[in-house]
Protein backbone atom coordinates (compact mmCIF):
# COMPACT_ATOMS: atom_id res chain seq x y z
CA UNK A 1 0.00 0.00 0.00
CA UNK A 2 2.33 2.62 -0.99
CA UNK A 3 -0.05 4.03 -3.37
CA UNK A 4 -0.50 7.30 -0.60
CA UNK A 5 3.08 8.30 -1.29
CA UNK A 6 2.96 8.10 -4.82
CA UNK A 7 0.07 10.34 -4.26
CA UNK A 8 1.97 12.19 -2.45
CA UNK A 9 4.65 12.99 -4.79
CA UNK A 10 2.29 13.43 -7.51
CA UNK A 11 0.66 16.44 -5.87
CA UNK A 12 4.16 17.40 -4.75
CA UNK A 13 5.20 17.37 -8.50
CA UNK A 14 1.34 19.68 -9.23
CA UNK A 15 2.53 22.10 -6.11
CA UNK A 16 6.13 22.57 -7.72
CA UNK A 17 5.57 23.35 -11.49
CA UNK A 18 2.03 25.35 -10.14
CA UNK A 19 4.74 27.95 -9.03
CA UNK A 20 6.11 28.13 -12.59
CA UNK A 21 2.38 29.42 -13.73
CA UNK A 22 0.73 32.22 -11.91
CA UNK A 23 -2.30 33.37 -12.39
CA UNK A 24 -3.67 29.53 -13.54
CA UNK A 25 -4.72 27.06 -11.22
CA UNK A 26 -4.31 23.16 -11.89
CA UNK A 27 -7.86 21.27 -13.21
CA UNK A 28 -5.98 18.20 -14.38
CA UNK A 29 -2.87 15.92 -13.66
CA UNK A 30 -2.16 12.74 -16.19
CA UNK A 31 0.13 10.10 -15.08
CA UNK A 32 1.25 7.04 -17.42
CA UNK A 33 1.47 3.89 -14.72
CA UNK A 34 3.11 0.25 -16.69
CA UNK A 35 1.40 -2.69 -15.72
CA UNK A 36 4.75 -3.99 -14.46
CA UNK A 37 4.96 -1.07 -12.00
CA UNK A 38 2.74 -2.91 -9.16
CA UNK A 39 0.97 0.22 -8.89
CA UNK A 40 -2.87 0.01 -8.17
CA UNK A 41 -5.00 2.26 -9.79
CA UNK A 42 -8.21 2.07 -7.75
CA UNK A 43 -5.41 2.87 -4.36
CA UNK A 44 -4.05 5.45 -6.12
CA UNK A 45 -6.86 7.39 -7.09
CA UNK A 46 -8.48 6.61 -3.62
CA UNK A 47 -5.53 8.38 -1.48
CA UNK A 48 -4.93 11.08 -4.35
CA UNK A 49 -8.76 12.29 -4.07
CA UNK A 50 -8.32 11.76 0.39
CA UNK A 51 -5.54 13.37 0.17
CA UNK A 52 -6.62 16.85 -1.99
CA UNK A 53 -9.88 16.48 -0.06
CA UNK A 54 -10.67 19.76 1.55
CA UNK A 55 -7.70 21.44 0.16
CA UNK A 56 -6.69 23.73 -2.23
CA UNK A 57 -6.40 21.10 -5.29
CA UNK A 58 -9.84 19.82 -4.24
CA UNK A 59 -10.76 20.16 -8.00
CA UNK A 60 -7.95 18.53 -9.34
CA UNK A 61 -8.87 15.55 -11.59
CA UNK A 62 -6.81 12.36 -11.92
CA UNK A 63 -6.13 11.13 -15.61
CA UNK A 64 -4.36 7.51 -15.49
CA UNK A 65 -2.89 5.63 -18.74
CA UNK A 66 -2.12 2.54 -18.44
CA UNK A 67 0.81 1.41 -20.08
CA UNK A 68 0.99 -2.08 -21.51
CA UNK A 69 4.86 -4.14 -21.34
CA UNK A 70 6.11 -3.89 -24.67
CA UNK A 71 8.93 -6.12 -25.88
CA UNK A 72 11.42 -5.43 -28.95
CA UNK A 73 12.57 -8.82 -31.01
CA UNK A 74 16.31 -9.48 -30.36
CA UNK A 75 16.21 -11.25 -33.69
CA UNK A 76 14.09 -8.93 -36.01
CA UNK A 77 13.42 -5.93 -33.76
CA UNK A 78 9.34 -6.40 -33.95
CA UNK A 79 7.56 -4.85 -31.27
CA UNK A 80 5.02 -6.27 -29.57
CA UNK A 81 2.38 -6.38 -26.75
CA UNK A 82 3.56 -8.89 -24.16
CA UNK A 83 -0.09 -10.14 -23.07
CA UNK A 84 -0.54 -13.08 -20.14
CA UNK A 85 3.33 -13.01 -20.28
CA UNK A 86 4.06 -15.01 -23.20
CA UNK A 87 7.07 -13.04 -24.87
CA UNK A 88 7.70 -14.92 -27.82
CA UNK A 89 8.08 -12.79 -31.39
CA UNK A 90 4.74 -13.15 -33.33
CA UNK A 91 6.81 -12.10 -36.31
CA UNK A 92 9.50 -14.45 -36.25
CA UNK A 93 8.37 -16.88 -33.14
CA UNK A 94 12.17 -16.21 -31.22
CA UNK A 95 11.74 -15.83 -26.95
CA UNK A 96 14.56 -13.69 -27.14
CA UNK A 97 13.24 -9.90 -26.74
CA UNK A 98 13.81 -6.96 -24.65
CA UNK A 99 11.54 -4.92 -22.55
CA UNK A 100 10.99 -1.78 -23.60
CA UNK A 101 7.87 -0.02 -21.56
CA UNK A 102 5.72 -1.09 -19.13
CA UNK A 103 7.67 -0.46 -16.02
CA UNK A 104 6.26 3.64 -16.14
CA UNK A 105 5.72 5.83 -13.04
CA UNK A 106 5.53 8.97 -14.85
CA UNK A 107 3.72 12.29 -14.82
CA UNK A 108 2.79 12.89 -18.41
CA UNK A 109 1.10 16.18 -18.04
CA UNK A 110 -0.45 19.29 -15.60
CA UNK A 111 -3.67 21.13 -16.92
CA UNK A 112 -3.99 24.34 -16.34
CA UNK A 113 -6.90 27.21 -16.04
CA UNK A 114 -6.15 30.83 -15.77
CA UNK A 115 -8.30 32.52 -13.31
CA UNK A 116 -11.19 34.43 -14.33
CA UNK A 117 -10.27 38.00 -13.73
CA UNK A 118 -13.10 38.63 -11.86
CA UNK A 119 -12.75 35.51 -9.19
CA UNK A 120 -8.87 35.72 -9.21
CA UNK A 121 -8.90 36.84 -5.80
CA UNK A 122 -11.27 34.46 -4.11
CA UNK A 123 -9.79 31.17 -5.78
CA UNK A 124 -6.61 31.74 -4.45
CA UNK A 125 -7.53 32.92 -0.84
CA UNK A 126 -9.85 29.56 -0.99
CA UNK B 1 -6.64 25.43 -20.61
CA UNK B 2 -3.13 24.99 -21.15
CA UNK B 3 -1.76 21.50 -20.99
CA UNK B 4 1.44 21.93 -19.73
CA UNK B 5 3.71 18.65 -20.68
CA UNK B 6 5.76 17.23 -17.44
CA UNK B 7 7.66 14.33 -18.49
CA UNK B 8 9.23 13.43 -15.32
CA UNK B 9 9.39 10.14 -12.90
CA UNK B 10 6.74 10.20 -10.18
CA UNK B 11 9.72 9.14 -7.38
CA UNK B 12 12.12 11.33 -9.44
CA UNK B 13 13.49 12.39 -5.85
CA UNK B 14 14.06 8.83 -4.68
CA UNK B 15 15.34 7.81 -7.74
CA UNK B 16 17.55 10.86 -7.79
CA UNK B 17 19.04 9.95 -3.83
CA UNK B 18 19.13 5.91 -5.79
CA UNK B 19 20.97 7.48 -8.78
CA UNK B 20 23.64 9.08 -6.28
CA UNK B 21 23.84 5.92 -3.89
CA UNK B 22 24.76 3.79 -7.10
CA UNK B 23 27.28 6.09 -7.74
CA UNK B 24 28.99 5.79 -4.60
CA UNK B 25 28.60 2.19 -4.17
CA UNK B 26 30.69 2.16 -7.84
CA UNK B 27 33.21 4.60 -6.83
CA UNK B 28 33.97 2.68 -3.90
CA UNK B 29 33.64 -0.84 -5.30
CA UNK B 30 30.78 -1.94 -2.85
CA UNK B 31 27.90 -4.63 -4.42
CA UNK B 32 24.84 -3.44 -3.12
CA UNK B 33 21.97 -6.58 -3.16
CA UNK B 34 18.34 -5.71 -2.45
CA UNK B 35 16.20 -8.78 -1.02
CA UNK B 36 12.48 -8.63 -1.26
CA UNK B 37 10.08 -11.55 -0.62
CA UNK B 38 7.08 -11.29 1.64
CA UNK B 39 6.67 -11.84 5.05
CA UNK B 40 8.43 -14.84 6.65
CA UNK B 41 9.82 -16.36 3.45
CA UNK B 42 13.40 -16.66 5.07
CA UNK B 43 15.01 -12.92 3.68
CA UNK B 44 16.70 -13.05 7.14
CA UNK B 45 17.30 -16.68 7.71
CA UNK B 46 19.21 -16.70 3.97
CA UNK B 47 21.18 -13.28 5.64
CA UNK B 48 22.03 -15.73 9.16
CA UNK B 49 23.39 -18.70 6.16
CA UNK B 50 24.93 -16.16 4.03
CA UNK B 51 27.38 -14.31 7.50
CA UNK B 52 27.77 -17.57 9.23
CA UNK B 53 29.52 -19.09 5.88
CA UNK B 54 31.50 -15.62 4.88
CA UNK B 55 34.93 -15.28 6.33
CA UNK B 56 34.95 -13.34 9.06
CA UNK B 57 37.52 -10.54 7.20
CA UNK B 58 35.22 -10.16 4.58
CA UNK B 59 33.94 -6.55 3.98
CA UNK B 60 30.17 -7.13 4.32
CA UNK B 61 27.81 -4.70 6.22
CA UNK B 62 23.69 -5.49 6.36
CA UNK B 63 20.65 -3.04 6.58
CA UNK B 64 17.80 -5.12 7.38
CA UNK B 65 14.50 -2.93 7.21
CA UNK B 66 10.88 -3.65 9.14
CA UNK B 67 8.09 -1.52 9.98
CA UNK B 68 8.93 -2.18 14.05
CA UNK B 69 11.71 -4.01 16.30
CA UNK B 70 15.27 -4.64 16.32
CA UNK B 71 15.00 -8.38 16.08
CA UNK B 72 16.34 -9.00 12.75
CA UNK B 73 19.10 -6.78 13.46
CA UNK B 74 19.77 -8.75 16.68
CA UNK B 75 19.67 -12.24 14.87
CA UNK B 76 22.39 -10.63 12.68
CA UNK B 77 24.66 -8.97 14.92
CA UNK B 78 26.29 -12.04 16.06
CA UNK B 79 28.08 -13.01 13.06
CA UNK B 80 30.15 -9.97 13.68
CA UNK B 81 29.31 -7.83 10.60
CA UNK B 82 28.52 -4.48 10.98
CA UNK B 83 24.41 -4.64 10.89
CA UNK B 84 21.82 -2.09 10.87
CA UNK B 85 17.77 -2.31 11.65
CA UNK B 86 16.00 0.35 9.76
CA UNK B 87 12.58 0.65 11.81
CA UNK B 88 10.51 2.57 9.13
CA UNK B 89 7.61 3.30 11.32
CA UNK B 90 4.68 1.92 9.46
CA UNK B 91 6.17 2.30 5.84
CA UNK B 92 5.58 -1.10 3.73
CA UNK B 93 9.10 -0.33 1.94
CA UNK B 94 12.52 0.59 2.21
CA UNK B 95 13.33 4.38 0.02
CA UNK B 96 17.04 5.54 -0.95
CA UNK B 97 16.56 8.06 1.60
CA UNK B 98 16.27 5.78 4.24
CA UNK B 99 19.00 3.93 2.89
CA UNK B 100 21.04 6.85 2.35
CA UNK B 101 20.45 8.17 6.16
CA UNK B 102 21.98 4.68 8.19
CA UNK B 103 24.50 4.67 5.79
CA UNK B 104 26.43 7.97 6.69
CA UNK B 105 28.04 6.58 9.95
CA UNK B 106 29.36 3.31 7.67
CA UNK B 107 32.54 4.13 5.21
CA UNK B 108 31.84 2.83 1.84
CA UNK B 109 35.99 2.38 1.30
CA UNK B 110 35.65 -0.38 4.14
CA UNK B 111 32.98 -2.36 2.53
CA UNK B 112 32.83 -4.76 -0.59
CA UNK B 113 29.37 -6.12 -0.42
CA UNK B 114 26.32 -4.49 1.38
CA UNK B 115 23.04 -6.62 1.29
CA UNK B 116 19.79 -4.95 2.67
CA UNK B 117 16.94 -6.66 3.53
CA UNK B 118 13.91 -4.98 2.52
CA UNK B 119 10.39 -4.97 4.63
CA UNK B 120 8.14 -7.97 4.13
CA UNK B 121 6.41 -7.06 0.92
CA UNK B 122 6.09 -8.24 -2.41
CA UNK B 123 4.42 -5.39 -4.17
CA UNK B 124 5.64 -1.86 -2.87
CA UNK B 125 9.33 -2.32 -2.53
CA UNK B 126 10.10 -3.14 -6.62
CA UNK B 127 9.00 0.37 -7.03
CA UNK B 128 11.70 1.92 -4.94
CA UNK B 129 15.39 2.12 -6.00
CA UNK B 130 17.85 1.81 -3.47
CA UNK B 131 20.62 2.38 -5.64
CA UNK B 132 21.48 -1.33 -5.76
CA UNK B 133 23.09 -3.49 -8.25
CA UNK B 134 20.48 -6.27 -8.35
CA UNK B 135 16.96 -7.51 -6.41
CA UNK B 136 16.74 -10.81 -5.44
CA UNK B 137 13.26 -12.05 -4.59
CA UNK B 138 12.89 -14.84 -1.84
CA UNK B 139 10.23 -17.08 -2.26
CA UNK B 140 9.07 -19.82 0.11
CA UNK B 141 7.41 -23.47 -1.10
CA UNK B 142 4.70 -22.39 1.45
CA UNK B 143 3.23 -19.65 -0.88
CA UNK B 144 1.80 -20.30 -3.99
CA UNK B 145 4.04 -21.00 -7.04
CA UNK B 146 1.60 -18.60 -8.94
CA UNK B 147 3.55 -15.98 -7.00
CA UNK B 148 5.11 -14.64 -10.04
CA UNK B 149 2.05 -14.55 -11.99
CA UNK B 150 0.35 -12.80 -9.42
CA UNK B 151 3.20 -10.22 -8.30
CA UNK B 152 4.59 -9.96 -11.51
CA UNK B 153 6.50 -6.85 -10.93
CA UNK B 154 9.26 -7.71 -8.59
CA UNK B 155 9.88 -11.17 -10.30
CA UNK B 156 10.02 -9.05 -13.43
CA UNK B 157 12.79 -6.32 -11.80
CA UNK B 158 14.46 -8.97 -9.62
CA UNK B 159 18.37 -10.90 -11.19
CA UNK B 160 17.65 -13.76 -8.70
CA UNK B 161 14.94 -16.25 -7.64
CA UNK B 162 15.48 -17.72 -4.25
CA UNK B 163 13.18 -20.71 -3.50
CA UNK B 164 13.56 -20.96 -0.31
CA UNK B 165 12.25 -23.95 2.82
CA UNK B 166 12.99 -26.46 -0.04
CA UNK B 167 12.89 -28.98 3.17
CA UNK B 168 9.35 -28.77 3.59
CA UNK B 169 9.01 -30.26 -0.31
CA UNK B 170 7.55 -33.09 0.90
CA UNK B 171 5.21 -31.96 3.07
CA UNK B 172 3.36 -29.42 0.77
CA UNK B 173 1.40 -29.33 -2.23
CA UNK B 174 3.85 -26.59 -3.79
CA UNK B 175 5.13 -27.78 -7.40
CA UNK B 176 8.98 -26.04 -7.92
CA UNK B 177 8.72 -26.75 -11.36
CA UNK B 178 5.63 -24.77 -12.07
CA UNK B 179 6.91 -21.68 -9.73
CA UNK B 180 10.41 -21.48 -11.76
CA UNK B 181 8.29 -21.99 -15.35
CA UNK B 182 6.17 -19.35 -14.23
CA UNK B 183 8.94 -17.01 -12.58
CA UNK B 184 10.64 -17.14 -16.27
CA UNK B 185 6.96 -17.03 -17.64
CA UNK B 186 7.15 -13.19 -16.24
CA UNK B 187 10.91 -12.90 -16.47
CA UNK B 188 12.53 -15.24 -19.31
CA UNK B 189 15.85 -16.32 -18.45
CA UNK B 190 15.38 -15.52 -14.92
CA UNK B 191 18.10 -17.20 -12.84
CA UNK B 192 16.94 -19.46 -9.97
CA UNK B 193 18.58 -21.04 -6.79
CA UNK B 194 16.73 -23.53 -4.46
CA UNK B 195 17.46 -23.43 -0.76
CA UNK B 196 17.30 -24.83 2.32
CA UNK B 197 18.50 -22.69 5.35
CA UNK B 198 17.55 -25.59 7.91
CA UNK B 199 19.15 -28.26 5.90
CA UNK B 200 21.89 -26.14 4.13
CA UNK B 201 20.47 -27.45 0.61
CA UNK B 202 21.52 -24.93 -2.19
CA UNK B 203 23.35 -22.78 0.10
CA UNK B 204 25.88 -23.49 -2.17
CA UNK B 205 24.38 -22.49 -5.72
CA UNK B 206 23.77 -19.09 -3.55
CA UNK B 207 26.82 -18.30 -2.36
CA UNK B 208 28.16 -19.12 -5.95
CA UNK B 209 26.06 -16.83 -7.45
CA UNK B 210 27.12 -14.26 -4.67
CA UNK B 211 30.80 -14.77 -5.38
CA UNK B 212 29.91 -14.20 -8.79
CA UNK B 213 27.97 -11.48 -9.18
CA UNK B 214 31.19 -9.72 -6.40
CA UNK B 215 33.41 -11.04 -8.68
CA UNK B 216 31.84 -9.78 -12.04
CA UNK B 217 31.33 -6.01 -9.95
CA UNK B 218 35.02 -6.22 -9.06
CA UNK B 219 36.32 -6.19 -12.40
CA UNK B 220 33.41 -3.76 -13.89
CA UNK B 221 34.82 -1.15 -10.75
CA UNK B 222 38.34 -1.97 -12.06
CA UNK B 223 37.20 -1.13 -15.30
CA UNK B 224 35.95 1.92 -14.58
CA UNK B 225 38.80 3.15 -12.66
CA UNK B 226 41.18 2.80 -15.20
Amino acid sequence: MHEMGIANSVLEAVRTEMRRHPGTYPCKVGVRIGEMAAIDQDALRFCFEAMILETDLAALELAVEVCPRRHRCQACAHEFVVRDYDSRCPQCDSLASTCISGDELELAYLEVEEYEPSTAGTKSTQ
Amino acid sequence: MNRVPLEQKVLSENDRIAAELRARFQEHGVLCLNLISSPGSGKTSLLERTLETLPRHDRVAVLTGDIQTENDANRLKRFHFPVKQITTGGTCHLDARMIERHLADWKLEDLDLLLIENVGNLVCPSSYDLGEAAKVVVLSVTEGEDKPLKYPSIFFKSDLLVLSKIDLLPYVPFDIDIAAENARRVHPGMEIVKVSCLMGNGLHEWMMWLAERRQAHNRLAQQTAS
